[in-house]
């Protein structure tokens, strides 16, 4: 199998699917010629052409709803959100609208639209270049949300969120765009939305997380299993829907649940999946819930040593893994 | 062009007996060509059932059987006309906002579905009962009307346009809009986009000159919506919004514009008989003469006006359309009244489309 990078990966779903369905199209600022800012798009405008691949003016507004606008007559429609942090103009259509087409058309109406976003931080983008949206749309009815981590995961869940009927806000950590590389099988294939991946198997204490951290994560296990601490990892992969059996059946196993993400920490995913394990598995639970994740501050800022304070990372998760295996 | 001024008594039930008055001919040449005499009979019948069931559904409301209701009253030559030019290109999508109760009525409803719809009814055509009436989407007749956030529907129709002109089609979108949706940003956006890729789009902006309360000159420091389409290189035109033929006429020429060169902008001038909605009392902001005024200029009177006029219609004809109309809104209404709530077990359904 060939070894490649996030952004390769999400290159090759959106080539392989372009090819194959001629209802996808792609539309975003710098999508063409440039190939975007990441290169996600990098020579699809000369494979595809100006009508697939569309430069559309700095108006994310309208791309949102143009993009909306086409899924309603049947295109499979990507448009792409430069950065996270310029999402907020398209709020309305994607959260006001897209979302609730097919609930306020009593299903009339479908969304084929997979919103690529690249989001999170930990490169130096300050306030506007490294926000974690996720929480606004895990908390939207009528969005799927999915967050893949390896190249694996973000080239088969691409290519399953284009093909929904559904709206999918396909979030992209910006950071693991070159940093995280894996093996790539050749060929078609697809991973199913809505599935968590236990991205390592363990015994005393179930660790959920997504995206970056996700990584982070793996590290501290790796760190803490020297000291007899043998954790489970589980990858949420998609946040909604969110996979509530494969969290329910880890924690049920472990006893003992710790969710690090990079997203604020109040009323974010962490603290739903903490309601979640204390309603439907609070009899097998030996200690608190966890969690480790970014402060209450607005974003990560741009000074590195306040950066390196937001960010949940491998230390932060490993020292709070050693607080909860000591209950 | 002046208002034309009323001159039979159309439906005394609905514009309280109108005097006849001399007054020139509203059709010096005759019936324009491409209408016929039937187009307008069945417009005007059309237009008629839309009054009597807009007034009906004020009435229902403050018997609180209706929750909410925006009126057409005062806009139905705008909508209609509009309507007959695009059934008579027979290709057109359309986007309407949510003054449009006229427009989606006459697009071919039923009265009956028109008081679920209102009543929040199972059977309701356009959601079944989860949105404001007739808030949705009416695939049937090419209607999308996802929300009532204003100017939300410009670029949605602005990316249906693309889509058919993608997959080869020859759709052209209406979409219409208030006075107060063109302040919104995605106004401007959606109208930027459509003239980049000169997308088969007719804007028709119903400027009744309020949002909601606030007057136009508070709105925007320029006289005319429709100059604003210079500043996009598409044409932009003022129409009398009251005047059912040039209404039809001017979105005729508008899609065979936007089907071959572009985008077009229609602003249609309007008059708002009724306050913003049933929640509303316009009593607050507008002069107390101002609507007495502009009800001269009833577009169902100007209409019936030109049938008599032109021998279409007798007026034992017109009051046969305003009996028949009364009679359907009574039976629609008492079969909304009777029908079934939407089941507590829809609840759930079509949050993601399967």
């Amino acid at each position: 199998m060939a070894v490649k990078s996030v952004i390769e990966a999400v290159r090759e779903a959106l080539r392989e699917e372009m090819q194959r369905d001629p209802t996808v199209f792609v539309m975003g600022e710098d999508v063409g010629a440039r190939g975007g800012v990441f290169l996600a798009t990098q020579g699809l405008v000369e494979e595809f052409g100006e009508d697939r691949i569309i430069d559309t003016p700095l108006a994310e507004a309208s791309i949102m709803g143009i993009a909306l606008g086409a899924a309603f007559r049947g295109q499979r429609a990507i448009p792409e959100i430069q950065f996270s942090d310029f999402v907020w103009p398209s709020v309305n259509q994607l959260i006001g609208e897209a979302a609730r087409t097919c609930y306020g058309t009593n299903g009339a109406v479908q969304v084929p639209m997979t919103v690529r976003i690249p989001y999170g931080g930990g490169i130096r983008g300050g306030l506007f270049h490294s926000q974690n949206v996720e929480t606004h749309f895990f908390h939207t009815p009528g969005l799927k949300v999915v967050t893949p981590c390896t190249p694996y995961d973000a080239k088969g869940l691409l290519k399953s969120a284009i093909r929904d009927n559904n709206p999918v806000v396909f979030l992209e950590h910006k950071k693991t765009y070159r940093l995280v590389r894996g093996e790539v099988p050749e060929g078609e294939y697809t991973l199913p939305i809505g599935q968590a991946d236990v991205k390592r198997p363990g015994s005393n204490i179930t660790v959920v997380s997504y995206g970056l951290t996700l990584h982070y994560c793996l590290e501290a296990a790796n760190e803490v299993s020297a000291e007899g601490i043998d954790v489970e990892v589980v990858d949420l992969r998609t946040l909604s829907p969110l996979d509530k059996d494969t969290i329910l059946s880890s924690v049920r196993k472990t006893g003992k649940l710790l969710i690090a993400h990079e997203d604020n920490v109040t009323g974010g995913i962490g603290a739903e999946i903490a309601a979640l394990v204390a309603d439907e598995a609070f009899e097998y639970l030996d200690g608190p819930i966890a969690r480790v994740c970014g402060p209450d501050v607005p974003t990560m800022p741009f000074a590195q040593t306040l950066e390196d304070a937001y960010i949940p990372d491998t230390a932060k998760i490993t020292a709070a893994l050693r607080r909860l295996s000591a209950y | 062009m002046p208002p034309r001024k009323p001159r039979a008594r159309v439906n005394a039930r609905i514009n309280g007996g109108a005097a006849v008055a001399d007054t020139p001919s509203a059709l010096p040449g005759g019936i324009p060509g491409g209408l016929s005499a039937e187009d307008l009979s069945d417009f005007y019948r059309r237009m008629v059932h839309c009054r009597t069931i807009d007034e009906r559904i004020w009435a229902l409301n403050r018997q609180g059987k209706v929750p909410i209701a925006a009126s057409s009253q005062g806009h139905e030559a705008a909508q209609l006309g509009s309507l007959l030019a695009a059934e008579k290109d027979g290709n057109c999508f359309l986007f309407p906002y949510y003054r449009d109760l006229a427009l989606k009525f006459a697009a071919g409803l039923t009265a009956e579905q028109v008081m679920r719809s209102f009543m929040g009814k199972a059977g309701d055509p356009y959601s079944n009962g989860r949105q404001f009436p007739l808030q949705g989407a009416d695939l049937p007749r090419n209607i999308i009307q996802i929300s009532n956030v204003v100017a939300a529907g410009l670029t949605q129709s602005v990316g249906y346009a693309m889509a058919c002109k993608m997959r080869g089609e020859d759709t052209v979108a209406l979409v219409y809009f208030g006075d107060g949706a063109s302040s919104q940003g995605e106004t401007h956006e959606a109208m930027n986009f459509a003239s980049v890729h000169k997308l088969p789009v007719v804007f028709i902006c119903e400027n009744n000159r309020y949002a909601i309360s606030v007057p136009q000159r508070k709105q925007m420091g320029i006289e005319e919506i429709a100059s604003r389409a210079a500043g996009y290189g598409f044409p932009g035109f003022t129409i009398d919004g009251m005047d059912f033929i040039a209404c039809y006429e001017a979105t005729r020429e508008a899609i065979t514009h936007a089907r071959s060169q572009g985008p077009v902008l229609l602003e249609m001038q309007v008059e708002r008989f009724m306050s913003h909605t049933t929640d509303d009392d316009d009593r607050r902001y507008r002069p107390a003469d101002e609507v007495e005024q502009a009800r001269l200029r009833d577009p169902l009177i100007t209409l019936g006006n030109i049938l008599l006029e032109q021998g279409i219609m007798t007026q034992q004809e017109i009051d046969a359309v305003a009996a028949d109309a009364l009679a359907a809104v009574d039976s629609a209404t008492d079969i909304a009244d009777d029908a079934s709530p939407p089941d507590v077990s829809t609840l759930h359904y079509m949050v993601y489309s399967g």
